[in-house]
């Protein structure tokens, strides 16, 4: 198999794939699928298993149990060079005893494609790096050497295409033009990439789909928007961004909403927002949709109101400033405010109120560390 | 500064003493190559002539020698080579029982002395009932050469970045592929040099062939015999030409990746 080329992506499903490495389990029952042609990616912090599921799809690892589905055939034990899978690897791992010609014309080569150097120059100028064919890879700089990678992989016309970390090695200004360039590539060929980061903005900012993972499973799969929006778990709130999160027993106030109380004050989340209905449960708020007031805000149904509490830290990032406030007996807050004005908005021990209103909260599934029953 | 001073004239006159203490038996072999010598012996200066450079084979055995220390080196080191090839990638890739017993017995050739080695290894050919003679002193170089093979290739593995394998098989290789393609290319170098050192301890070695050698003459053990009645002038050609030789050899590859270094230099 894999013998031909394949014009187009194919879907992925992982059934319950579960990964043991002596003295730990790398994945615990893993179920994913990704359709064909969707940009994918799996998104986690370093040590969740993300690696392990792209090596087993790329058949570099077998899974202790479950099965790996390519275009609706099982590959679970088919070689790395007979799955018409492609991997751009971390480190880029060019050929260094090969020109940039003739790493790209590898897996052509291999696979007895006909005229396998013209069609590995076009996938150079693809990359735009017709020019460098006949240097070496040491030559080259990182971005370089990873367009060389992705052309590399991408001439196979994959049907599905594994991205481990690719833009990690690259500096800030580098990466976003590579995502960029990636973006385009993809919708370019119509392949499947599925795409190995930690990174959340560059998750959110390529992907149709982002599934975040940690400690071995999937927390929570979803659209970009639909994941910040909505972020089911406490891992997922504080991965994907950042969150205000208060923890308290739930009360039912309204016929569609819940409130939890902490030191007298309410908070409220909308049931349909809300993914433990009774019980002890967490209700988040993003930064960028609490606002803070010098006065208290006249109370109202739909707003959500904490206070007074005192500004101790203000971070200026450039286009807005972070704002840490504590609210005795609450916490910590963070709030967001956009530099439209002149910056800063409020001095640093001013007092202060925030608000935010009830339906931008979100009510958790689980409760964050050290919250805990 | 003054010290620096004193430095700077003694140490490069120190150097030249000992470069030249270094060289003189060699420049006493090449220049006794033109010694126009009478029969066996070579000890005294009699006139300089290239009559024995146009005629070495003219002295019985010499020759034939000189071919037996060849023959057995290439075999030696083509069998040494893959074998500690083999041995040192295993070694670093994969994890398996008496994986480090292994690796230590490996070191053992190195530090046992060669008497011992060389009389232990007759024993146990005599024990055996093997007929001394080429097969039993290649089995012993190639014992003994394995070693430094394993060494050299293992350093050289080491190096060698494990996922540049599997890009490999990523894009399409089988595992006999990858090896050709990936693994030995980055490998030969290190194969290349371990080659060489085995070839060279080989065609040198003089105890352990000693030892097992039978009626087979090789090179060392010729000039052996022959230094008793005097050594003849054609074992100055041959050991003067296998010097100039190798001098030849090592300028050569110098200069060869000198030139490599410039030419990647130029790009950055």
């Amino acid at each position: 198999m894999a013998k031909e080329f394949v014009p187009a992506g194919a879907d992925l499903e992982l059934r319950g794939i579960r990964k043991e490495f002596p003295g730990f389990t790398a994945i615990e029952n893993l179920d994913l699928q990704i359709p064909a042609g969707e940009f994918f990616a799996l998104l986690g912090p370093s040590g969740c298993g993300k690696t392990t599921t792209l090596r087993i799809i790329a058949g570099l690892d077998e899974p202790t149990s479950g099965q790996v589905m390519l275009g609706g055939q099982d590959v679970t034990f088919t070689k790395p060079h007979e799955r018409p899978v492609n991997t751009v690897f971390q480190s880029y791992a060019l050929f260094p005893h090969m020109s940039i010609l003739e790493n790209v014309a590898f897996g052509l080569r291999l696979r007895k494609i006909e005229n396998p150097v013209p069609k590995a120059m076009d996938a150079l100028n693809l990359v735009e790096l017709g020019y460098a064919a006949e240097r070496r890879p040491q030559q080259l700089s990182g971005g370089q050497q990873q367009r060389v990678a992705l052309a590399r992989a991408l001439v196979n016309r994959p049907s599905l295409l594994l991205l481990d970390e690719p833009l990690g090695a690259l500096d800030l200004k580098l990466r976003r033009q590579m995502q960029i360039e990636l973006k385009a590539i993809q919708m370019e060929v119509g392949l499947t990439f599925l795409h190995v980061t930690h990174d959340q903005e560059e998750a959110m900012d390529m992907a149709d789909t982002v599934a975040v993972m940690h400690k071995g499973r999937i927390e929570q799969m979803g659209a970009p928007e639909a994941l910040y929006e909505r972020p089911k778990t406490a891992f997922v709130a504080k991965f994907l961004g950042q969150s205000n999160i208060f923890v308290g027993q739930s009360v039912e106030s309204s016929a569609n909403s819940l409130s939890i109380e902490i030191a007298g004050t309410k908070i409220s989340v909308p049931k349909n927002r809300a993914e433990k209905q009774s019980g002890k449960i967490a209700i988040g708020v993003r930064p960028e949709k609490a606002f803070f007031h010098h006065q208290a805000p006249a109370a109202s149904a739909d707003l959500n109101i904490l206070g007074p509490g005192e500004i101790k830290d203000i971070r200026f990032t450039g286009v807005s400033n972070q704002y840490l406030i504590e609210i005795p007996n609450v916490g910590d807050l963070i709030v967001f405010a956009q530099n439209v004005g002149m910056s800063p908005v409020a001095e640093l021990g001013q007092q202060v109120w925030v608000s935010f209103k009830v339906e931008h909260t979100f009510g958790l599934a689980d409760l964050p560390a050290g919250d805990e029953d | 500064m003054k010290k620096l001073q004193l430095g700077r004239k003694v140490l490069p006159l120190y150097s030249l003493l000992a470069l030249v203490y270094l060289l003189i038996p060699i420049v006493y072999t090449i220049a006794f190559s033109f010694n126009n010598s009478k029969g066996r012996t070579n000890t005294t200066w009699q006139g300089f002539t290239f009559a024995k450079w146009g005629d070495v084979c003219s002295q019985a055995g010499i020759c034939e020698a000189f071919g037996n220390s060849l023959f057995i080196g290439a075999v030696s080191t083509v069998v040494a080579t893959i074998l500690g090839t083999a041995i040192a990638i295993a070694l670093v890739r994969y994890r398996f029982k008496f994986r480090s017993l292994v690796s230590l017995s490996l070191f053992l050739p190195m530090a046992t002395p060669e008497v011992v080695m060389g009389a232990g290894l007759a024993a146990l050919f005599f024990n055996m009932g093997t007929e001394q003679g080429f097969v039993t002193i290649i089995i012993s170089h190639v014992m003994f050469c394995l070693s430094f093979v394993v060494v050299t290739v293992k350093a050289r593995v080491q190096t060698l970045d494990p996922v540049l394998e599997e890009a490999g098989r990523d894009l399409y290789a089988n595992p006999a592929q990858v090896f050709w393609r990936i693994t030995f290319p980055l490998l030969l170098p290190g194969i290349v040099s371990a080659a060489l050192l085995s070839f060279a301890l080989s065609f040198d070695d003089f105890i352990i062939t000693y030892f097992n050698a039978g009626p087979v003459t090789t090179f060392p053990l010729l000039i052996y015999v022959a230094a008793s009645k005097g050594v003849p002038a054609e074992t100055n050609v041959i050991a003067s030409g296998v010097f100039l030789l190798a001098i030849f050899l090592v300028i050569g590859t110098q200069i060869a990746s000198n030139a490599r270094a410039k030419r990647h230099a130029k790009f950055h």
